[in-house]
């Protein structure tokens, strides 16, 4: 195999934590495959900065690019620009964290390169083939990818961040455009209208190290807010909600836990008031501690809960926010 | 405007999926099948913009076996004009889907393509972006909102962080995400008029695609099951443990 291309995504030159979770699995499949190397490739403000900070992490060269057709993430021109730096640096397989943004654009890299994508893996066995969850995460699949050009998107909780390696830099280099004339069809790849950025005094749901999630024993959007804000806000956790919840409109849609909505892995999941559908489940059963609080000691939730309280959410909650409060003020 | 729908069964999320014994795949027999949900949003959506009078029909795609009809027909009671099922009984991925969208696509002088985000049986959230890159045709994925605005289609994204608004020219690919819509039911009166909608049967051989397959399922299993914990006491305990024990905070 030839060498492996990571994609980098940086916030400002400021490379995601999920970025290095993705290099982390791109150097256990560049020893299972055998190939020949890391490199990497990072675009749009910042890159230049992101590149140098990604240089000591054990690749042989970096690339990046500034152009202003990078400057707002858009499948098309960013698609194209990895397609065009793995051919530049012999890469045939490309791994990249699975966010918003890899989701978006890797599979659009797949089809410039004629390449089969693996999303959202999770292990690296050592037969070569690759662990992914199915199903939400209800079935893991081991799946063997074709021979040829290879994209593989990595789910951001599943492997531990990189680490620099000793050794010093490798060499940064600007990505060479030129290579690509169909960049510069902007027209096609239409354009930015407005952005929304979600309330920011909350830790993002995804990829939050502490969720507090409600349900449907809330009973109303007044008591959600009441209950679970100050409790989530005592622990600076982000906030979910079950399917239920959503559906009898206590919470937004894009707080949905599950199956059909966002899956979790927060160091500390706490449930309150869900009763544990198979549908919930899924979206947050690989979280590290699950604590769960309904009144009802049969409740599935519980089965799955490291730590369970029987109680009147009414009752213990604020309790429980108020001795947080305490206990981190200590 | 013509819309093309494409859409996927699932087993029905509600159901415990049982592996065969032998882990080469989920056991189906007995399985309830429903229209993928993220389908069914896309569905709802074309038929939305057809009643605003931006679409002026709806035809509805999909691979799979025979009894893939049923589906197509849930889909067409709901509101969809007609359907075409490209008849494959073995297993389909992302890539092998995504060149038979893409190849129905160019039989047909359609506006834009809708589909779910991912199937919730594979997960792999892919077959929308690989039919748009094949095409060379501009997409947005994860919609939570879409207008039509002349030739332009203004399509609002739910993206980490936040909502993202992109005009992008038509034709063009749009997956749908969970906020979009709710999906009608289909009334059981459209169900049996459902049965006398234009149906198409094709087969990948008259398509010209490939049944190549890239990426192979080798193995399923279940993953390691958590074994239920303990309960506390109180609040207080439940403090003490989560510092003490468990150490979150």
């Amino acid at each position: 195999m030839g060498k492996i291309l990571v994609f980098i995504q940086h916030d400002q030159g400021r490379i995601l934590k999920g970025s290095l979770v993705a290099l982390t699995a791109a150097r256990q499949l560049a020893a299972a495959w055998h190939c020949e190397g890391l490199v990497a490739v990072t675009l749009g403000p910042g890159a230049q900065v992101a590149a140098n900070e990604a240089s000591s992490y054990g690749f042989s060269t970096v690339r990046f690019s500034e152009a202003a057709l990078f400057e707002r993430y858009r499948a098309e021109p960013y698609s194209r620009a990895i397609a065009l730096a793995s051919k530049e640096l012999g890469a045939d397989c490309i791994v990249a964290l699975a966010s918003s943004t890899g989701k978006d654009c890797l599979p659009r890299v797949s089809v410039l390169l004629d390449a089969v994508q693996a999303s959202e893996v999770v292990a690296v066995n050592s037969d070569g083939t690759l662990k992914r969850p199915m199903y939400a995460g209800n079935i893991l699949a081991d799946v063997q990818l074709a021979a040829g050009n290879r994209v593989v998107t990595i789910r951001g909780t599943a492997f531990a961040p990189a680490t620099k390696e000793e050794g010093g830099s490798c060499e940064v280099q600007e990505l060479h455009l030129a290579g690509d004339p169909e960049l510069y069809e902007q027209p096609r790849f239409g354009e930015i209208v407005s952005y929304e950025q979600s309330k920011a005094d909350r830790p993002e749901l995804s990829d939050a190290a502490v969720v507090i999630s409600g349900g449907r024993a809330l009973g109303s959007a007044e008591n959600f807010e009441k209950v679970i804000f100050p409790f989530a806000d005592a622990l600076g956790a982000a906030i979910g909600a079950s399917r239920a919840a959503v559906d009898s409109g206590y919470a937004p849609n894009d707080w949905q836990v599950g199956q059909t909505g966002k899956v979790v892995a927060p160091s500390l999941y706490i449930a309150v008031g869900i009763s544990g559908a198979i549908q919930h489940l899924a979206g947050m059963k690989d979280s590290k501690v699950i604590v769960a609080i309904n009144k009802d000691p049969a409740a599935p939730i519980f089965e799955v809960a490291d730590y369970g309280l029987v109680a009147d959410l009414f009752v213990v909650v604020p309790e429980l926010t108020v001795a947080i409060k305490n206990a981190k003020g200590a | 405007m013509k819309i093309l729908v494409a859409v996927k069964r699932v087993p029905d999320w509600q159901l415990k999926l049982k592996l065969l014994a032998d882990g080469s795949g989920i056991q189906t027999d007995g399985v309830k099948w429903i229209l993928n949900t993220f389908d069914e949003i896309a569905v709802e959506e074309a038929i939305r913009l057809k009643e605003k009078g931006v679409a002026s029909e709806i035809v509805l795609v999909s691979i799979g076996p025979a009894d893939m009809r049923a589906r197509l027909e849930y889909a067409l009671a709901m509101g969809a004009d007609s359907a075409i099922l490209v008849k494959h009984d073995g297993p389909v991925d992302s890539d092998l889907a995504s060149r038979v969208i893409a190849e129905v696509f160019k039989r047909g002088s359609y506006g834009m393509i809708l589909m779910g985000k991912q199937a919730i049986d594979s997960d792999s959230n892919q077959t929308a972006q690989l039919v748009a890159a094949r095409l060379n045709l501009a997409q947005a994925c994860f919609a939570s909102k879409v207008v039509i605005e002349g030739p332009n289609a203004l399509v609002t994204r739910e993206i980490d962080g936040g909502l993202e608004t992109i005009k992008i020219p038509m034709p063009c690919v749009v997956s749908t995400d969970l906020r979009l819509n709710e999906p009608r039911y289909a009334a059981l009166p459209n169900l049996m008029k459902a049965k006398k909608k234009p149906f198409e049967e094709l087969s990948l051989e008259a398509l010209g695609v490939s049944p190549q397959l890239k990426l192979e399922v080798r193995r399923l299993s279940l993953p390691p099951v958590r074994k239920a914990g303990r309960k506390v006491a109180d609040v207080a305990e439940l403090i003490s443990v989560l510092q003490n024990e468990a150490k979150v905070f």
